[in-house]
């Protein structure tokens, strides 16, 4: 065992303390795990300069110390560490949690009172009773005299810190009532300001801000919870349904948010200004049918709702109101305008969205989840979210289920299965492969014959109800397919539901972006090139509006009929209870929606709005067909795991892909020229370069913006610097050091964790948020925004010079050339060197 | 946001909102919620700190506990005299706990409490057969409770002394990604 009071330490001068510098944030973190407790300590061991190993290096400083005969040879440090293991340190009783928590703000007061590190300090004065400092004596205190220390040591804590470390204590509500009010005199407050010296009156001042922002904070959250749209729907089907079907209601909310954020700022600089001055009429404008519902056309044509309605010049005030001629109010740059709020948009949900998946990311998924599934059942599978009888016992029979399966399985692994067994299950799966990608092969094939059909065909000039032919095969063939995957999917029984789910899902999704993907070959590929008629963008931002509402009339026909019937058919004929509740499917029917819209926006601003209101009408009828028709799926779901695939799933082919379209069409394809805000243009993006170089000229006062727009946008170099830096930038801040030393046998499963997490790379300190006082625990956490980065450069600059070839294709044919003077700004920033 | 309510004083308020994770609106909710299980016994005046107790009987009729097979223990848990009678205190530490806001390690420690039946600070064999024979309304044969019961000390007890310890049961905790979302009741 560790003898700690006999040592006396040798530190010597850790020249490699740069390592250990610790991350800005981590003066106002507050430990909330006992797992980063731990850490913390040995951390703070390593910054006083004590001897720890980085992962690596050999042999630096290791200390003979005088030791008992027989004991291993130890270093001092790894004494240090093995004395702060948590089999050692963690107690049940309240007086272990007193002291452990008064441990814990010892610690954090410390930290924050600057004290000298060790380097600098003269070495005769570093007294070995620092050891002491760590939780080596295991001396019994009365639990009264550990309280009072402890509301001693909260006293020198801040205010939000104390209320995070009171919260969280395993303690009862009385008594951290008494902890709280002990702690809160002011008398405490000065005494702990006293070390602070002439900044008394400012942190006086800081925490009264704080408190009132803390108070405001506390005023909107709960007016947010009260706001809180749907509460009670929500709860009521996690009653009776359970955690997995909520999942797929809660991200159906999400993609609501997603929606009203990208909305708000094309209403507010697209939408909103266009009306207020509108063009003038052209032409007679139809009278509204109930036709233009369905079609996005006739009197819809020429509002705010497509391209087409937007002007290419400078809207002034002094253009409407030309007495005025003093006044001269701002002009708005109206193409530039255009460009800059859809790039905006776009660049706001992908941060949030990676922001969300990142998050989420960390939060599902854990060291080890895999092992110990037996122990995950038992303990973690009941939700208690559950509060109906009949859900109650529909849980019980999926956990007694997920048991039996569970240890049928075990038993199989003890007898294998056969050889013959394995390959007939492997030819099964490969069958099963074959006919997906044969059927989505297909699928492809013949959306683009039938829209090669629609080409050749005479345009229209009535109401446009053949129009609806391209959305209805779609639809219809992803119906079927769907149909057909699940069929399938019975047929190869497997062994672990969650492989079936995933399986399902990634088929339908390969459809999905099959079909997707040859629409937009159609649309811009082909459509621009074959349409002579005034405005191509309007008809794909009406296609576009047209498939959206297809889309749903298809998804309302299935709920009612498909799981209706289907339940009709299921308890009268074949007597089974009632169909389960399909999630994948679902789920990812809202892709495809988003999808549909993300890909719309450029040419219809006002096509969130129409998905917003589909999504609202979505929860309602969904919500009323669950009830009615449908169970809870028995096999039990992982379902944080489920949303944080959700998440992504959104994130990569399906907001990925609407990106790389969007770039596409800003970059590539000529605006028509008879309408919309870039119509004298030969792309979109050139408004901003003809905007830039028109700075240039003006003159010298804004000549740094020309110089940052070539520096940023036009430099690889700078970017992939960026990049880097940041990567590099999180890196440091999560890890300092690692040990390599490794655990005795059987000293416990939370020794091995300790040791390992202190060389896991992404550990992150938690943070701690004032306003809403909520704390997360640590989780590995992975550099999604930074990955994300560079794989979208990698797939623009790859993407793009796929596309310009088969985009010079149509573009010979049409005939005007491009100016070929120099190499626009795009190709110049994605072709290095 | 006014403060229009005679319940509680201020202090008393603000005192509920730094100790548990509810906001003002959430702890007079969940008050009129105590206060409805039993109308008679629950004065509509707190300022006094009065000594009521709801009888367990009246808190598992609740309907988020009606259908729980755990509610007994979780009133036992948190209940001030281990007996099920649950405080006002006690009501809203349980909700507080149990609620999404509630970190992994404080409902890890509960949820160890909540799991081991006869109070001992440890989850041996006779807790996980309890635990497991709820699970399933008693539909496992005995072998397959003892085999099941086998299987998660083998996988959770790291120091192999038969039982689990509050450490090992947290580490558990800490390779289950659901534990937060299973483990929450809304209130």
């Amino acid at each position: 065992m560790a003898q700690p009071a006999a040592l006396v330490l040798e530190v010597p001068e850790a020249a490699g303390d740069a390592d250990l510098e610790l991350s800005p944030c981590e003066e106002s973190d507050v430990h909330d795990s006992f797992h980063r407790l731990i850490q913390e300590q040995s951390l703070r061991v390593a910054e006083e300069g004590l001897e720890l190993l980085p992962r690596g290096a050999a042999g630096r400083g290791r200390q003979t110390l005088p030791r008992p005969a027989g004991a291993p040879v130890h270093s001092s440090a790894t004494l240090r560490v093995l004395a702060s293991m948590p089999s050692r340190t963690i107690g049940r009783s309240r007086g272990a949690i007193i002291s452990q928590y008064y441990n814990r703000t010892v610690r954090l007061r410390r930290r924050r009172n600057s004290r000298p590190l060790l380097g600098n300090v003269v070495r005769s004065a570093r007294p070995s009773l620092r050891l002491y400092d760590l939780e080596l004596d295991h001396t019994v205190m009365e639990e009264d005299e550990k309280r009072s220390l402890l509301v001693k040591e909260l006293q020198g804590l801040s205010m939000a810190q104390r209320d995070h470390m009171i919260r969280n204590m395993p303690l009862s509500l009385g008594e951290k009532r008494w902890l709280r009010e002990k702690s809160w005199s002011p008398k405490g407050k000065q005494q702990g300001q006293k070390g602070r010296g002439g900044t008394f009156s400012c942190s006086r001042l800081r925490y009264s801000c704080i408190l009132a922002l803390h108070s405001l904070g506390l005023v909107l959250l709960s007016g947010l919870y009260a706001a809180r749209p749907w509460r009670y729907a929500l709860k009521q089907i996690g009653g009776q349904f359970g955690s997995s079907v909520l999942s797929y209601f809660l991200f159906l909310k999400t993609l609501l948010a997603f929606n009203a954020l990208m909305l708000l700022p094309l209403l507010a600089f697209l939408v909103g200004v266009q009306a207020a001055f509108p063009p003038d009429p052209s032409g007679l404008v139809p009278t509204f049918s109930g036709l233009e519902l369905l079609t996005g056309r006739g009197c819809f044509t020429h509002t705010v709702m497509y391209y087409g309605y937007y002007s290419n010049t400078t809207l002034s005030q002094s253009c409407a109101s030309p007495r005025e001629t003093g006044q001269d109010s701002l002009p708005y740059n109206m193409p530039l305008a255009y460009l800059f709020t859809v790039g905006a948009a776009f660049f706001i949900t992908c941060i949030t969205l990676v922001y969300s998946m990142s998050h989420s990311f960390g939060e599902s998924y854990r060291v080890g989840s895999t092992k110990g599934i037996h122990a995950l059942t038992v303990f973690c599978s009941w939700d208690y979210k559950v509060t109906q009888k009949r859900a109650s016992r529909v849980q019980q029979d999926s956990i007694c289920t997920q048991l039996k399966e569970l240890l049928a399985e075990w038993q199989l692994r003890e007898r294998p299965q056969s050889a013959c067994g394995q390959l007939w299950q492997a030819a099964m799966l490969g069958l099963g492969w074959l006919l997906c990608l044969g059927t989505t092969m297909g699928c492809a094939a013949a959306v683009l014959t039938f829209s090669e059909v629609m080409i050749q065909r005479p345009d229209a000039d009535g109401q446009g109800v053949e129009l609806l032919a391209l959305p209805l095969v779609v639809s219809v063939l992803n119906l079927g397919a769907s149909y057909l995957f699940r069929g399938l999917a019975t047929l190869e029984r497997h062994d672990s539901p969650v492989l079936e789910v995933y399986m399902a899902i990634c088929r339908s999704l390969i459809l999905k972006m099959a079909v997707l993907g040859v629409l937009c070959y159609h649309w811009l590929g082909r459509r621009v090139a074959k349409l002579q008629a005034p405005c191509w963008e309007d008809f794909v931002g009406q296609e576009l509006y047209r498939f959206l509402v297809v889309d749903f009339i298809f998804t309302l026909l299935d709920s009612l009929f498909g799981e209706l019937v289907w339940r009709l058919i299921s308890e009268k004929k074949l007597k089974r209870q009632k169909p389960e509740f399909d999630i994948a499917r679902n789920v990812l029917d809202l892709i495809y929606g988003q999808t549909l819209t993300w890909l719309g926006v450029l040419f219809s601003p006002l096509l969130p709005a129409v998905q917003m209101l589909r999504l609202l009408l979505l929860f309602y009828v969904k919500k009323a067909s669950l009830m009615a028709n449908c169970q809870a799926p028995r096999r039990p779901w992982l379902a944080s795991h489920m949303s944080t695939v959700f998440l992504t799933l959104l994130c990569f082919p399906s907001f990925l892909g609407a990106a790389v379209f969007l770039c596409y069409a800003v970059w590539q394809v000529k605006p028509s020229s008879t309408c919309g805000p870039f119509r004298t243009l030969n792309t979109m993006y050139e408004a901003g370069t003809v905007w830039v170089h028109r700075l240039e000229r003006a003159g010298s006062g804004a000549s740094w913006l020309p110089w940052l727009h070539h520096f940023l946008v036009e430099n690889t170099f700078f970017l992939f610097l960026v990049s880097a830096l940041l990567l590099r930038a999180r890196t440091r801040s999560s890890s300092s050091t690692s040990f390599t030393l490794f655990t005795r046998r059987g000293s416990g499963g939370a020794d091995r964790i300790y040791l390992h997490s202190l060389g896991w790379p992404w550990v992150q300190r938690s943070s701690c948020q004032v306003l809403g006082s909520k704390a997360r625990a640590t989780r590995p956490d992975l550099p999604f925004p930074q990955l994300f980065l560079i794989l979208i450069k990698w797939v623009l600059q790859h993407g793009f010079v796929f596309w310009n070839e088969l985009a010079t294709v149509p573009a010979r044919c049409l005939g005007p050339t491009r100016p070929s003077t120099e190499p626009s700004g795009p190709r110049a920033w994605l072709c290095p060197g | 946001m006014g403060n229009k309510q005679t319940v509680f004083t201020h202090e008393q308020l603000e005192e509920y909102q730094d100790c548990t994770f509810f906001t003002r609106k959430e702890i007079m909710r969940l008050f009129y919620r105590y206060q409805d299980l039993a109308p008679q016994l629950v004065p509509l005046d707190y300022t006094t700190c009065p000594e009521v107790k709801v009888p367990y009987e009246l808190i598992s009729s609740m309907p988020e506990l009606k259908d729980n097979p755990f509610r007994q223990r979780i009133a036992q848990v948190f209940s001030q005299d281990g007996d099920g009678h649950m405080t006002l205190e006690n009501f809203l530490d349980m909700f507080s706990v149990m609620s999404e806001m509630a970190p992994r390690d404080l409902k890890a420690y509960y949820a160890f409490k909540i799991y081991d039946f006869n109070n001992d600070d440890y989850i041996c064999a006779w807790d996980l057969e309890q635990t497991v024979t709820r699970l399933t309304r008693g539909e496992l044969s005995a072998e397959e409770v003892t085999l099941v019961c086998e299987k998660v000390l083998d996988e959770a007890d790291s120091d192999h002394d038969g039982r689990l310890s509050l450490e090992d049961f947290q580490n558990m905790i800490l390779r289950a990604p659901d534990f937060l979302s299973t483990f929450h009741i809304r209130i």
